[in-house]
């Protein structure tokens, strides 16, 4: 039997979240003073859950290893936020919005949180205007809509091209104001670096102060990790240079379930990689797939003519174009899911039709949309993302097409949680990116960010609250405990473990290694004899990081060398988890696609028979293989079916 | 391409600091600025050496943590780019380039390059939000915004606080940050309510933190990697004098009239 | 004075220097207007006439109050921010930043420091031989400021010192004009480009205006 309980409330789908808010316990006014909260991140979830609770009153401590809260990742999140508003009168409902998000999924994520999210997405609109959130308007005032990949209605909320930074500026704006009433404290330039478990219940967490070196201890009554996504594991990703995987991970070896690591999403729109040096990729908004139009030259003599610069892209003729989203999904076109897009533009490229230097490049072309809508429009709406362009390629997007390609972007897994957001550690939530729960194995555009925003605004008030109503009489912890003792040591001994190493080569060096490995075997297609591979060659890496990692300077210091090595020393052995689990989901589903299992159209080929469940990992030991534990998925108010974009 | 690199080297907040001048050689034109840092770095750890701190992180120019003074302008010889968007091929082969912190009394150096920028959210604090709780809010649509006023907000919104107007400006003032976010409500509906309160509060903490004053020389504009414009410093000035000449009772201690 | 200056807050000081600058600024006009008055053939007349009417009548004394008023106003404040703005970054840059904007903003405390000390001079020559306490020179009554000015300008040397510090007076107008409107809040996409352009005439005009008086009396007198 499993040993996951997804306490998902009884009912109907619809009323299950209004019936479990009308049943939780509540902590009154006067206690809520008394309880900590500590927050780890400060992105949407993270600076949204510790406004919202310091709001309530509970006393909160953020964390975050940026130098401002405001920096999180989720700010660099462009397109928009998705909400079942149908302020466009064309035929939105929350429904809608449960139903595309679980198929955009593919038939792999939870209903009950699905269907809340779709819920409170109208709220997090509300919220985020009233704490001035600038989102584009009509003339007339009211709130403008573009549409996005997934989707048949006009359902996502923007502003311009930076949605995330608005919507993020408005949380740490609430936060701020939080702090300046003395709710909520903020720790900035500090990283987790493991959670304190306490009779069985998370307490706090040791963490070092990036500035001093110090470790310190930090207790509370629950702990919230909204640490965002482990897309770095690929070295190469659209991720902030800091976002890792430590904070989770830290946490699935004190006994939290990592729920379906293996799913990945991969961005279908990205700026190609251009050389060894490079550090990140950079993503283009997927909302330039409303009025670009994606192709590849028809006949391999335009692909060379092409490459050795003997011809530009304006010159291939109508009928030499291939624009494969269009001819392969008519239905959605250009805008069909990003998983869809991504192994799309893979299979042309495999077939030798890919553009650029480097044959991995797709195009994408604005040249029908700025006839149509002429130049200016096109600026209006895109205008920083082509500036972005230009100054990074050097071309003119105005006058070329852009060339894209996919990258690794999101990472749908994460910590298992239950309707709470709660994960098998009691006390210790999940919330945002760093949990598995909302999307499945493929994440719509714009759902990140009201994903991000409903668990730190509308659910984990109520969540953590019903958890806290029994804790009243706790006292606060004090940080001497032996538990608190025991974490420190452990904590020490992994940084001084590096610094014994003393070998030869920069930290840096072992990550691009394991990226490679990652896009390699783990990436946009699988399978089991390179996915068995891949754990061998990852486990090589391991070794030989352990063996040759060289950090320079020292403990009580700003050390980023020492900073990366942990992340990085986590990130290969979550890419091993991440193989493991990819090896044993033996079906495609959206983001994760084993080449074994593919219908004669290329399409993914899902086996809801076998692998209709939440694959939830448990940490039983280094070098043992984790343990497999199921939660199996059940569909009541959707019927699944095959998905189809055409 | 090669280089020869001077930078600023600082052990810690309180150790004297220095300029150390290195050679970097084959660095690729189209590599950024950060990427030829971290070829720089590796290098350095090969050799044992510490290898130049410096903040950074999303590296597409939305964090705003990236930060460094390259010869002579924050975030080097491009417009409207932070650091990390800043490409090699900006420079010619052989180039000297100088690299220091961003100065400012109230941006100190921790190390190297890297500097504590938490005054910027200790001005926030002051009264860069909005004073909503979570919920009971109601809907989106309930109050119309003109689109113009929407947009010049978002102008104004569109600020990282990387802190380059501070680093530009030949008084270390910190008009613009404030002004941008002192606009951007200002110019919306739901920011009306504390507007008075709001910019008075923000001022004095500005104030308080040692940021120089203004003085109109427009150096900030001219660096604002998001190009956010010194209207909203005219902006905020009649805010400020419309809060203090038209409020009946003092609304922050500190900071006078 | 300084406890004083620091609790106020950088904007409020920076409006009282603004609109004290503003006053200055009109008080150049009516100032030049006088002294133009050097260049018609009257022997001085004309000068006196309104002279006469500047040194006796009641409202202009008052007047006089408040612009003294104004000059300690904004020299007093200019220097307190100054200080303050130096203070601000301890540690300089190496290399000089080179993105200003308006190149004479950069300077405004030099070119206030040149005007300052030339307006010692000018009072020596005038203001304070009026109220007594510096002597005429010999031969002229206290108050006959044209023989004083002809003097004055007939020395090449002072001649010269006169045109050199209009340009620098200019230079400080060109860039305190349109900055005072920018300090109090007057920015508007349609106005504000007309304010700079009636900001560079007036830095133009009016210290071409007072240079025209010596040179005058150099190359045509």
């Amino acid at each position: 039997m499993t040993k996951l309980n997804s306490k998902i409330p009884q009912g109907p789908v619809a009323t299950k979240w209004s019936s479990y808010k009308d049943h939780i316990a509540l902590v009154n006014p006067s206690n809520k003073r008394k309880l900590d909260i500590i927050v780890v991140g400060t992105g949407l979830a993270g600076a949204s859950a510790a406004a919202s609770l310091g709001a309530l009153g509970f006393k909160v401590k953020a964390f975050c290893y940026q130098d401002s809260p405001r920096r999180a990742h989720s700010i660099a999140a462009q397109g928009g936020i998705n909400a079942s508003k149908n302020y466009q009168n064309d035929g939105d409902s929350v429904y809608r919005l449960f139903y595309d998000t679980i198929k955009g999924g593919d038939y792999r994520a939870r209903e009950g949180n699905v269907y809340r999210l779709a819920e409170v997405s109208g709220s997090i609109i509300d919220q985020s205007v009233a704490l001035g959130v600038p989102f584009a308007r009509e003339y007339g005032g009211l709130l403008d809509n573009r549409s996005f990949g997934g989707a048949q209605v006009s359902r996502t909320f923007y502003a311009r091209g930076q949605t995330g930074q608005q919507l993020l500026l408005g949380a740490y704006s609430a936060m701020s104001r939080q702090v300046s009433l003395g709710n909520v404290e903020s720790y900035t330039r500090h990283e987790m670096l493991d959670v304190v478990i306490i009779d069985g219940r998370a307490r706090g967490i040791i963490a070092r102060n990036l500035v001093t070196g110090e470790i310190e201890r930090h207790s509370a009554h629950a702990v919230v990790l909204a640490t965002g996504g482990y897309g770095n594991v690929f070295f190469l990703s659209t991720n902030a240079m800091g976002s890792n995987a430590t904070a989770i991970w830290k946490a699935y070896k004190k006994g939290a379930f990592f729920g379906n690591p293996c799913f990945t999403q991969i961005h279908p729109t990205c700026i190609p990689v251009h050389g060894d040096f490079q550090s990140k990729l950079t993503l283009m908004s997927e909302s330039l797939r409303n009025d670009g139009r994606i192709w590849v030259p028809k006949r391999k003599e335009d692909v060379d003519a092409l490459r050795h610069n003997k011809m530009k892209p304006k010159d291939i003729a109508e009928e030499n174009r291939d624009y494969y989203l269009e001819r392969r999904y008519p239905a959605f076109g250009n805008l069909v899911p990003r998983d869809v897009a991504s192994r799309a533009a893979k299979e042309r490229c495999d077939a030798g039709f890919g553009v650029g230097e480097t044959g991995l490049a797709v195009y994408l072309d604005f040249a029908d949309s700025i006839k149509r809508l002429g130049c200016n429009v096109i600026e209006e709406r895109y205008g920083n993302l082509f500036q972005m362009y230009q100054k990074i390629v050097d071309e003119n997007p105005y006058e070329n097409p852009m060339m894209i390609y996919p990258a690794v972007h999101y990472t749908m897994g994460g910590l298992w949680v239950d309707y709470d957001l709660m994960s098998t550690v009691k006390g210790l939530f999940v919330a945002g990116e760093a949990n598995f729960s909302d999307h499945g194995a493929n994440r719509l555009g714009a759902s990140a960010l009201m994903q991000g925003l409903a668990d730190g605004y509308f659910v984990l008030p109520y969540t953590i609250q019903n958890y806290l109503a029994d804790q009243i009489n706790v006292p606060r912890f004090k940080t001497d405990l032996p538990e608190f003792d025991e974490s420190e040591k452990q904590v020490q001994a992994r940084l001084q473990k590096l610094f014994d190493v003393k070998g030869t080569k920069p930290v840096d060096h072992f990550h691009r290694q394991l990226g490679k490995i990652m896009w390699e075997y783990v990436g946009m297609a699988r399978n089991k004899a390179g996915l068995q591979k891949a754990i061998t060659l990852i486990r090589e890496v391991r070794a030989e990081f352990w063996k040759d990692v060289k950090i320079t300077g020292e403990f009580n210091e700003v050390n980023p060398e020492l900073e990366k090595a942990g992340r990085v020393a986590d990130f290969i052995e979550l890419g091993e988890l991440m193989a493991i689990d990819a090896l044993n989901r033996e079906e495609s589903c959206g983001g994760h696609f084993r080449e074994e299992y593919q219908t004669p159209e290329g399409e993914a080929l899902r086996n809801d028979d076998d692998f209709m469940y939440v694959a939830a990992w448990e940490y039983i030991g280094d070098d043992k293989t984790p343990v497999l534990n199921k939660e199996p998925l059940e569909y009541e108010a959707i019927e699944v079916k095959q998905r189809n974009y055409k | 391409m090669d280089f020869t690199l001077k930078i600023w080297r600082q052990k810690n907040a309180k150790a004297k600091g220095k300029f150390v001048t290195y050679k970097i050689n084959g660095i690729s034109d189209s590599s950024s600025f950060l990427e030829m840092l971290d070829v720089f770095n590796d290098q350095q750890v090969t050799k044992g050496e510490d290898p130049v701190v410096f903040d950074h992180d999303c590296r597409e120019g939305i964090c705003g943590t990236c930060s460094l003074y390259i010869n002579g302008r924050p975030h080097g010889p491009d417009d409207a780019v932070t650091t990390c968007q800043l490409h090699m091929r900006k420079f010619k082969d052989g180039d000297t380039i100088v690299i220091e912190p961003w100065r400012s009394k109230a941006f100190p150096v921790i190390r190297d390059l890297m500097v504590d920028r938490q005054a910027f959210d200790k001005i926030i604090q002051a009264g860069g939000f909005i004073s909503v709780n979570t919920g009971g809010i109601p809907d989106a649509n309930a109050i119309l915004i003109p689109k113009q006023n929407a947009d010049s907000s978002m102008d104004a919104a569109a600020c990282i606080g990387c802190g380059a107007c501070v680093a530009a400006c030949k008084n270390a003032s910190a008009m613009l940050f404030v002004a941008a976010k002192v606009s951007h409500f200002a110019l919306l509906p739901q920011g009306k309510a504390e507007a008075t309160r709001r910019v008075q509060a923000m001022v004095a903490k500005m104030d308080e933190l040692g940021f120089g004053n203004c003085t109109n020389t427009g150096a900030c504009e001219a660096e604002c990697p998001k190009e956010i414009s010194i209207e909203n410093i005219a902006r905020m000035n009649r805010e400020f004098l419309g809060a203090k000449i038209g409020s009946q009772k003092k609304v922050v201690k500190e900071g006078g009239f | 004075m300084g406890n004083k200056l620091i609790s106020y807050s950088s904007i409020t000081k920076k409006v009282v220097m603004a609109l004290a600058g503003l006053f200055l600024i009109s008080f150049l006009v009516v100032h030049l207007g006088i002294n133009l008055l050097l260049l018609s053939n009257d022997d001085g007349a004309s000068f006196m006439v309104a002279v006469g009417f500047m040194t006796t009548n009641p409202l202009v004394k008052i007047m006089e109050i408040f612009l003294m008023g104004g000059f300690a106003i904004h020299m007093v404040i200019g220097v307190f921010i100054q200080i303050q703005n130096w203070l601000a970054r301890p540690v300089r840059y190496k290399v000089a930043g080179y993105s200003h904007l308006s190149f004479f903003s950069k300077y405004m405390i030099h070119t206030g420091a040149i005007i300052f000390i030339f307006l010692c001079i000018h009072f020596t020559n005038f203001y304070f031989v009026k109220l007594g306490l510096v002597n005429p020179p010999t031969g002229v009554g206290k108050e006959d400021f044209y023989q004083m000015a002809t003097l004055l300008f007939a020395d090449r040397f002072y001649a010269v010192l006169y045109v050199v510090l209009m340009i620098f007076l200019g230079f400080h107008l060109h860039h305190a004009f349109q900055s005072a409107f920018q300090t109090l809040g007057l920015s508007h996409t349609k106005y504000t480009p007309f304010i700079k352009v009636v900001g560079t005439i007036y830095s133009i005009v009016v210290p071409l205006g007072f240079a025209s008086i010596p040179l005058f009396f150099i190359f045509i007198k």
